[in-house]
């Protein structure tokens, strides 16, 4: 028994060792900025998420898409913390496609909360049109399937830095070196961070002082990068607090159930040896 | 399977019913008072845990198959649908998927379990086979689970795996054709899919049913590998075993909440959250972690039938395995050098797995490309030598082993075993 554990132990000790030099990808590893939502008990900063929606509303949303995402959404516990009330107001602001009406045609009307964030283009092909080739990807789920770093075990006690490869990307341009810039395609920017190649079609899309914020927060391009990059966290995992919180009960459920069934066991079987 | 039921009805209805189907003789002969060996250790929990599992995925699977749509343009969506909109919606979806790797773990230590205290030797080499079988199914189900929420993993994952059926000489194609339902994965492999994905779980607890049945036959294996002499060795399953499976379960339980909870995308694909595109394909291929050493012995030989047949033949062998293993003695506690090449074959596994996670002309654990000239330290040449030890544990280690190898002395009884372990020790004087 003492000789199965020892050996055990050993063999995923080797494997742990060996496995943080795993990876797939040659992009550069993200940056390893923190942010108020890592580990388990981590939640969402209120007002970066404001922040971020307006930095989403006013520069990103000209060209990437958010179809998972419905304006109620943004009074969703766990999430932003609008109002009802902001919620209608703001998504007024955006014109959503409707109908067809009893005239048969469609029409153009505000938004109202059930509304899913309209698409800024019509289709991929529209989208691929307007931005060189490239079609913008939609940014509901980024944040999920863009992993800023990899790594078993890494990735184990980091994540997988999702958020940290869109603030990275944003942050991320560089000038290229000549022996670069011979390689770099026409129209395309030098950035180490992006995930298909060093060579990116959007140029880069944040400049100091872009975005005002009501509270006076900083809007630097690293302050807005952190801002954004933490609403596109939670576009992708809306219910990651409520997650995190069940977890929390259920562990301590289960720890005083183990415990309970362990004295349990023991009683029961006292007779036996 | 009569067991030694001592059920006496005890009210008039109890009666009444009891002459009609005696269904709680069943219950109270097969699991109440079933004679369990006393020295059974936590490893034999996992059978107890892995039948959990099942009920919680088939539980979670059947909810979710409400909210789920299969269909090429709206399985993605419909699987965020589940996720954004649907009550606890993403707490079904994180249980059933990060289940399914749970139950896997499980099946690998109880798997372990068996070929270290060689519970698949005489007389449960049935019950084993029959086990056997169950993993096979539960591959199955996995895989096609798997392509149910139609990301860019699930589509390119089922393009590859179907593909090697084109590897069967003559009617390869025609096989691949027919099982894709067109000439391409597609809306109908899809929603063939999802109906066999629906399916084998019930398949499975239909087997799960035949292997307690071959189980309760020749009774439990245990930790010596002797038989149980008579009922000084054994204890009723109630309460003890029940009690000692439900600790175990609970603590199971916190592990698998642990990711559910807190880590719950760390054991699949990143790529898997963006929409299946059959024009793009994604850097790296790769199945989910249950399957990479299968994976490694497939890219192991460079012929694609020849792998193909090695990746099969690597599962399939363990239905051979009672009649490769020759020696008696079936627990591994008694066999010195059979135990450091169990856990040599282990260590083996393990590496399968890494080996099948990377590219395979990249160095061994790196993401640096090697040169194609030479020989060099690749994630194909580790699966390579690997794949020869995971077969050489079969044969010819084990027939050999067991011819050569001399024993230690057994126990004479498992209740000897037992008051030898918990003799009170004597202080000196």
């Amino acid at each position: 028994m003492k000789m199965m554990l020892k050996t055990l132990v050993f063999t995923v000790a080797c494997a742990g060792l060996v496995a943080t030099a795993m990876a797939a990808e040659t992009q550069r590893d993200a940056k390893g900025i923190s942010y108020s939502f890592e580990g388990p008990f981590g939640t969402f900063d209120k007002g970066q998420l404001q922040r971020g929606y307006k930095i989403y509303k006013e520069v990103c949303s000209n060209c990437h898409s958010m179809r998972f995402l419905s304006f109620r959404n943004l009074a969703d516990h766990g999430g932003p913390g609008f109002t009802e009330k902001q919620v209608e107001a703001l998504a007024a602001t955006f014109t959503v496609k409707d109908g067809p009406g009893a005239d048969g045609e469609m029409f153009d009307r505000p938004g109202l909360p059930s509304d899913r964030f309209p698409a800024p283009f019509a289709n991929e092909q529209a989208a691929r049109a307007a931005n060189g080739g490239a079609a913008p990807p939609d940014l509901s789920l980024i944040t999920k399937f863009r992993p800023g770093w990899f790594g078993t075990i890494n990735q184990l006690i980091n994540g997988v830095g999702g958020p940290n490869y869109v603030y990275s990307v944003l942050t991320g341009y560089e000038e290229p070196t000549e022996e670069i810039k011979k390689e770099m395609p026409e129209g395309k920017h030098y950035n180490p961070y992006f995930a298909n190649g060093q060579f990116i079609s959007m140029p880069p899309p944040l400049t100091d002082g872009q975005v005002t914020f009501d509270d006076g927060a900083p809007n630097k391009v690293d302050d807005m990068a952190r801002d954004v990059s933490a609403f596109l966290a939670w576009t992708a995992e809306p219910k990651m607090e409520e997650r995190k919180s069940m977890g929390f009960m259920v562990m301590i459920y289960l720890a005083i159930l183990s415990t309970l069934l362990y004295f349990v066991k023991k009683k029961i079987w006292s007779d036996q040896h | 399977m009569s067991g030694p039921s001592s059920y006496q009805p005890k009210s008039a209805f109890g009666k009444w019913f009891h002459e009609r189907l005696p269904i709680m003789d069943l219950v109270q002969g097969q699991a109440l008072d079933f004679p369990t060996p006393k020295n059974l250790n936590y490893w034999w929990a996992f059978g107890a845990v892995l039948a959990i599992m099942l009920v919680v995925q088939i539980v979670t699977g059947v909810v979710l198959a409400m909210h789920y749509t299969p269909h090429v343009d709206m399985a993605f969506d419909s699987v965020e649908h589940i996720m954004r909109d649907v009550n606890y919606g993403w707490l079904l979806r994180y249980m059933h998927a990060n289940g399914a790797s749970m139950f896997f773990i499980a099946v690998y230590i109880h798997i372990f379990r068996g070929m270290y205290y060689g519970s698949y030797k005489a007389p449960r080499e049935v019950l084993w086979m029959i086990g056997v079988l169950i993993y096979l199914v539960m591959m199955a189900t996995a895989f096609m689970g798997y392509v149910l929420p139609w990301g860019q993993m699930s589509f390119w994952g089922a393009k590859v795996i179907t593909n090697l059926f084109s590897a069967i000489p003559f009617v390869g194609n025609t096989v691949t054709t027919w099982l894709w339902g067109g000439y391409s994965v597609d809306n109908p492999t899809l929603n063939r899919f999802f109906s066999l994905h629906f399916l084998l779980p019930f398949v499975l607890a239909g087997l799960v049913g035949l292997h307690i049945w071959a189980l309760h036959v020749p009774g439990n294996n245990n930790p010596t590998g002797v038989s149980v002499k008579g009922s000084q060795d054994t204890v009723p399953f109630h309460p003890y075993y029940t009690m000692k499976d439900a600790f175990a379960i609970a603590v199971f339980m916190m592990f698998f909440s642990a990711f559910m909870f807190f880590a719950p995308n760390y054991l699949g694909h990143a790529v898997n959250y963006l929409p299946a595109n059959p024009l793009s394909t994604p850097a790296h291929i790769v199945p989910e972690w249950y399957y990479l050493p299968f994976y490694a012995i497939l890219r192991a030989i460079p012929d694609k039938l020849g792998g193909v047949c090695a990746m099969f033949g690597s599962i399939l062998i363990l239905f051979a395995l009672p009649w490769l293993d020759t020696s008696r003695v079936r627990s591994g506690t008694y066999r010195p050098i059979f135990k450091q090449i169990f856990w040599l074959f282990v260590l083996v596994c393990i590496i399968l797995g890494f080996a099948g996670s990377g590219p395979p002309d990249n160095y061994f654990l790196s993401h640096e490309a090697a040169p194609p000239d030479e020989w060099h330290f690749t994630y194909k040449l580790v699966g390579q030598i690997a794949t020869i030890c995971y077969f050489a544990y079969f044969f010819p280690v084990l027939p050999l082993l067991g011819l050569l190898e001399s024993p230690k002395p057994l126990p004479s009884s498992i209740s000897d075993d037992v008051l030898a372990k918990h003799k009170p020790t004597v202080p000196a004087e």
